[in-house]
């Protein structure tokens, strides 16, 4: 129920003029939201069958009862003349636009012709990805099914630093797999936080944090949103919170203020690690015949790091029992970080934050952690099996997303953030960050990734995006080439876990590592907002072979929309809706799990399409059952599965577990693993379409040791077994990754890349200058330039909203006054914006709040024109631009090798690394760079020019 | 003109107490206000080109954005607008046709649509740009209070509230009886400092906006004490820790 204040509002007036009890409608329907990718829980009222009022679903473990400037716009989406209405096949050269409507049953044909002589010939040569794909474990699983291992989502270029930094590290992640303890918490520091990930629950944190009177400090170059209303602003300079991090490390080792007891029981800073330069066994684990890591015993000298009466000595050089040297992981960490190089000094200038905020952020954290512990009369068992009588929290909440994740250094920047919350005993526990079940998970969760093989007509087994534990786990050849499209897993992005969106349609451009034959794309708005230069995708879209054929010879699309990606595509399959469909958000990939348990979610038709559209989901699961694909048929050969509802019952991944993990069973009782159900989405639409497990208190904390947790965690099927998941400072991957590179084991990289896998898979956090800014002149290119995101749009999936377009648009260009005026600019003023790579024109408007080397806009307001179902005049496509178009994909080449835009570690692509030059610029107000007028898809509606929307019931 | 009601002291005056300390500009009342009213008592809320140059639409709840004060020390307010629903307001005494009307048993202030002429006087008088015109059917609209849903007995009691205040994702929107001094509103209002919007202007506004709380102090600067880094190995300190699991 909201917890807003409720009136005392007795009897209506006497007042002819209104009617006070007009039924909202005749229907309402719960569902989930999909205006952006957090998963609240709706309730939409429904009137003759078209939607009166979408309103948050007060029991919704998300937003409870709230709903943001999006979901409440939902009404627009839906009804949008954007809205695309039949298949389409092209029949004019790519790009012109040229299409005819076809049905159903020759759409399938012709994706199945494709499809089926890719996967009879070589599978690889089918890249399907997807963009903000709520539906990964089918798609995922469709992919592996098809036998290619070229799947990916967009997570490549969204958050995967993120998602990687965490799981290799504490087990979780912010965001999807954590979240701070709102209710609790004294202290919140926020680090570059985009407004529209994880938004309502945010915006109710910071509401209650604000409420208690707790302090909240905002990280980031850009005061709006959130940092408008923190408590401080730290308006740092983009690409270096990394270092900040690492101040933050050297005071807190500097003034002893650290939780050691925390470091010796939960993470491995005990443990013992081989000091052998140059020997194939550097900085390994040391580690018992069993393979059981040692730390070193005051008493008993190297024993196993889990025995419950360890003692451990923490500071230094131990002979092992076999005569090799070894230190215990806090020591290498003591010894780096109290270098002089990363006192607040040394780094304030790069950061943009003065040396003495450094430090006093460092002793309030440090006071609220150690003087202010929040304690809780919850007694919990630990995995040593001893009882404490209360649970004791440091209640100092970090949370961090996209402003960490879209630079070229982001992976450590997160190590680096773990790293403080560790030093600080700031880990699920009381006011701290906490995990979301079903996270902790074993560090890192899961097997290596599939991928290996490919081979007509087979499925490939195993997860397609999994967690690499060293070089035999990558995907590559003998000599080192990447195996997948986009080059995840290689020795360019050894820990690519989300795949990289942002490089398979560049690389297959250049037939590197090898040509594809079909581009299969669901919800990706690559020919514009989502690609990194939309020039260059379109370029490659277009381009042909000698023999005139198209180098990417097919190219099918799903979407529900005319976005700037549908011209490009040869094969349009239009998608419903989020109103209109079946969806899964799914245990097994990232579901609407808490703090206090696990849940899931489900999406369920409310209204019914009014054209001749699928389900993106029904679609693929009927390509599966006429391509042969095993999951996917019977033994008879007949299709397995009726439709995607039918697949989210009954589809098992492994024996009692399926997408949905509430309500399974024979009679719905079990949760986790259980038989399917078959009444299973009726429970859930009867549940408010969510399914959530409750914690109970003693299980709530310290997850990643408490027995009792991971007991219940194992018997739901949600963890392997119940070890502790012990915090990983010194990640032992990533040392098997450098040792390869200094020339050890079987896999190496190739030689061009030793240097850079050397460097950058550091086992302890690092921070280097964003890789971007290494080979140009930041004189010349003196700003750096982000994007933010607006409160009410998500991406592309707003301009079509005849409502939220009202609100954004057109972008500026935001500027420190003091640097405008410096150019004699005043707001509204044109200008131009380089890089080294393109240039752009945009208008500017100067504001104080804002970090004064850098510069920002709202991203993907711009709009290309004629897409979206909008006129050519209107202000997106007139006065809109993206900063996409003066971004590179790839860095300078060196020495023959095009390394990607990205982070070295984990192939995140680094948008936020971009560096430009401000001037005036002159000619007619139009944005630049401008392109071509896109033609409409046949039938489209005619755009009206007055909207009365009005669904009314009578009283 | 139209004459305002004789309101007895202490009867109900129905409005909104919205907190400027943790309203983050999310438009989320902006469009769940639309939303409610486009079909609401007041609806349809025309929008002129949609999806063209110029689009415009009818909002009675529009949040604006904007900087006070110079560099780090300045802030970003947001701030959510609508009608205030005054005691004494001129929007409605300027009316000639008797459309715009206050209540006297709620003080909400309505426009009766059937009698309005769409001549505009009320927007003139409106110092806070509250009214807003519908160009095609040609009479003037406004916030209701969500007059269609707090006294709506087709809907639960504790969704009686307008939609802004359950939609707010900050829970900086709140309804209440403002003439009564027990109620949470003016609690809060009398709590946090609640403040009428230009009270010098005399139209006795009802809706109130909480100011930014205080913000919380930075500690004193920590001045570089002499430090273990001055102990010739600053990792001794460690090496006889007696730690136990």
């Amino acid at each position: 129920m909201p917890e807003g204040t409720t009136p005392a509002v007795p009897r209506p007036p006497v007042d002819q003029h209104v009617d006070y009890s007009v039924p909202v409608g005749d229907d309402v329907k719960s569902t989930t939201c999909y205006m952006c990718a957090c998963r609240c829980g709706i309730r939409v009222h429904l009137k003759d069958g078209r939607i009166r009022y979408i309103e948050g679903n007060p029991d919704h473990p998300v937003n409870r009862g709230v709903i943001c400037g999006k979901g409440s716009a939902g009404i627009m989406t839906q009804y949008a003349p954007a809205k695309l209405s039949a298949p389409l096949l092209r029949v004019g050269e790519r790009g012109s636009g040229e299409f005819k409507e076809i049905s159903w049953a020759e759409a399938m044909e012709i994706a199945t012709g494709w499809l089926r002589q890719v996967r009879e010939t070589d599978p690889r040569r089918l890249a399907f990805f997807t963009g903000r794909d709520q539906s990964q474990s089918l798609t995922g699983f469709w992919a592996a099914q098809f036998g290619t291992p070229n799947f990916a989502a967009h997570g490549g270029f969204c958050s995967v630093n993120m998602a990687a930094g965490g799981l290799y590290t504490i087990g979780g992640s912010f965001w999807e797999f954590g979240e701070a303890d709102w209710d609790h918490a004294k202290y919140v520091l926020m680090f570059g936080v985009a407004e529209d990930h994880d938004s309502n629950p945010i915006k109710l944190g910071i509401s209650k944090v604000k409420a208690r009177g707790a302090k909240f400090v905002s990280v980031n170059p850009v005061r709006t949103g959130y940092s408008a209303v923190a408590d401080e602003w730290i308006g740092i300079r983009p690409g270096t919170d990394g270092l900040f991090a690492l101040a933050l490390v050297h005071e807190l080792l500097r003034t002893d203020q650290i939780d050691l007891e925390f470091l010796a029981r939960y993470t491995n800073a005990t443990w013992l690690v081989v000091r052998n330069p140059g020997g194939a066994d550097d900085g390994l684990f040391a580690r018992d015949p069993n393979g059981k890591p040692l730390a070193w015993d005051r008493a008993r000298g190297a024993v196993d790091a889990a025995l419950a009466d360890l003692s451990p000595v923490v500071i230094g050089e131990q002979s092992l029992p076999d005569g090799r040297r070894a230190v215990p992981v806090f020591q290498l960490l003591a010894e780096r970080y109290l270098d002089a190089e990363y006192a607040p000094d040394a780094v304030a200038e790069r950061c943009g934050v003065p040396a003495a905020t450094i430090r006093r952020i460092a002793a309030e954290i440090a006071d609220v952690a150690f003087n202010q512990p929040l304690v809780l009369d919850q007694p919990w068992t630990d995995v040593w099996g001893r009882t404490h009588s209360q649970t004791i929290g440091r209640p100092v909440a970090f949370h961090a997303m996209r402003g960490i994740s879209a630079h070229s250094n982001g992976f450590h920047t997160c190590r680096a953030l773990h790293l403080v919350q560790m030093l600080l005993g700031a880990i699920d526990t009381p006011g701290s960050w906490r995990y979301k079940s079903p996270f902790p998970r074993p560090i890192p969760p899961g097997p290596p990734p599939a991928g290996k093989g490919a081979k007509p007509n087979t499925p490939l087994t195993g997860n397609l995006l999994s967690f690499p534990q060293g070089p035999d786990d990558l995907l590559v050849d003998d000599a080192g080439t990447p195996l997948r499209i986009d080059k995840a897993f290689s020795w360019e992005a050894p820990l690519g876990l989300h795949g990289m969106m942002h490089t398979v349609i560049g690389n297959a451009g250049a037939d590197d590592p090898y040509p594809i034959d079909t581009l299969f794309m669901f919800m990706a708005n690559m020919a514009w907002n989502s690609a990194m230069n939309p020039a260059e995708v379109i370029r490659i879209l277009t381009d042909k072979r000698a023999d005139g054929s198209y180098h990417i010879p097919h190219v099918i699309y799903s979407d529900a929309y005319f976005s700037e990606t549908v011209p490009y595509a040869d094969l349009i399959l239009p998608d419903t809706t989020y109103l209109e469909r079946w969806d899964c958000i799914s245990v097994l990939d990232r579901p609407i799990g808490s703090a206090h348990g696990v849940g899931d979610a489900i999406r369920q038709p409310v209204i019914a399409p009014d054209r001749d559209v699928r389900p993106f989901q029904d679609v693929l699961i009927e390509l599966g059952a006429r391509l042969g694909l095993p999951a996917f048929i019977k033994e008879d050969g007949s299709p397995r599965f009726k439709d995607y509802p039918d697949y989210i019952v009954n589809h098992q991944r492994s024996p009692g577990v399926g997408p949905l993990a509430g309500f399974r069973g024979a009679d719905g009782n079990k949760k986790g693993l259980g038989e399917p159900n078959p009444d299973q989405l009726q429970r859930y639409i009867e549940n408010g379409c969510f399914w959530r497990d409750q914690l109970p208190p003693e299980q709530q904390w310290f997850k990643h040791a408490n027995q009792a947790y991971l007991d219940g965690a194992k018997a739901m099927g949600l963890i392997p077994n119940t070890n502790q998941v012990v915090l990983q400072i010194w990640s032992e991957p990533l040392q098997k990754f450098r040792l390869a590179a200094e020339g050890h084991g079987e896999r190496q990289p190739p030689a061009a890349l030793r240097a850079r896998v050397a460097r950058y898979c550091d086992p302890l956090p690092i921070w280097y200058p964003p890789l971007e800014h290494e080979a140009q002149d930041l004189g010349h290119f003196d700003l750096s330039a982000i994007t933010q995101r607006p409160m009410a749009m998500y991406h592309s999936w707003g301009s079509m909203n005849a409502w939220l377009r009202q609100i954004h648009g057109a972008n500026r260009l935001y500027m420190a006054r003091t640097k405008g005026e410096a150019l004699g600019l005043s707001d509204d003023d044109w200008v131009f914006v380089e890089s080294r790579t393109g240039k752009l024109k945009c208008q500017v408007k100067l504001m104080e709040g804002v970090n004064p080397d850098t510069v920002w806009t709202w991203n993907a307001i711009g709009k290309r024109a004629g897409a979206w179902g909008l006129t050519e005049d209107s202000p997106e496509a007139v006065r809109g631009f993206l900063l996409n178009h003066v971004i590179s994909e790839w860095l300078p080449a060196q020495e023959g090798f095009r390394a990607a835009n990205a982070d070295p570690v984990t192939g995140q692509a680094a948008w936020y690394d971009l560096r430009v030059r401000v001037t005036r610029a002159d000619g007619p107000p139009v944005s630049e760079p401008h392109f071509s007028t896109l033609r409409e898809p046949p039938n489209a509606p005619r755009r009206i020019e007055i909207l009365q929307y009005l669904v009314k019931a009578k009283a | 003109m139209t004459c305002l009601p004789d309101r007895p002291p202490g009867a109900p005056a129905l409005g909104l107490v919205i907190d400027l300390d943790t309203c983050v500009g999310c438009q989320a009342c902006a469009t769940s206000c639309k939303q409610w009213n486009a079909s609401g008592h007041s609806g349809p809320l025309p929008d002129l080109h949609p999806y063209s140059a110029g689009a415009e639409g009818v909002w009675f709840n529009r949040v604006h954005s904007f900087e006070a004060g110079e560099g780090a020390a300045g802030r970003t307010v947001h701030f959510p607008r609508s009608c205030l629903h005054c005691e004494t307001p001129d929007c409605v005494t300027v009316c000639p046709t008797g459309a715009s009307y206050k209540r006297a048993e709620d003080g909400i202030v309505l426009v009766n649509h059937d009698a309005c002429i769409g001549c505009g006087l009320c927007a003139w008088a409106c110092p806070y740009g509250a009214r807003e015109m519908d160009e095609v059917a040609g009479v003037m609209k406004k916030c209701t209070l969500c007059v269609d849903r707090i006294y709506n007995e087709t809907i639960p009691e504790a969704l009686r509230q307008p939609a802004c205040v359950l939609a707010c994702p900050t829970k900086a929107r709140h309804f209440g009886d403002l003439a009564d001094p027990q109620s949470a509103v003016s609690q809060l209002v009398a709590d946090r400092g609640g403040q009428a919007l230009m009270p010098d202007l005399g139209y006795r506004p009802v809706n109130r906006y909480l100011p930014p709380r205080q913000r919380q102090a930075e500690s004193q600067p920590i001045e570089d004490q002499p430090t273990p880094l001055d102990i010739k190995n600053p990792l001794l300190r460690w090496m006889g820790r007696v730690l136990t699991r």
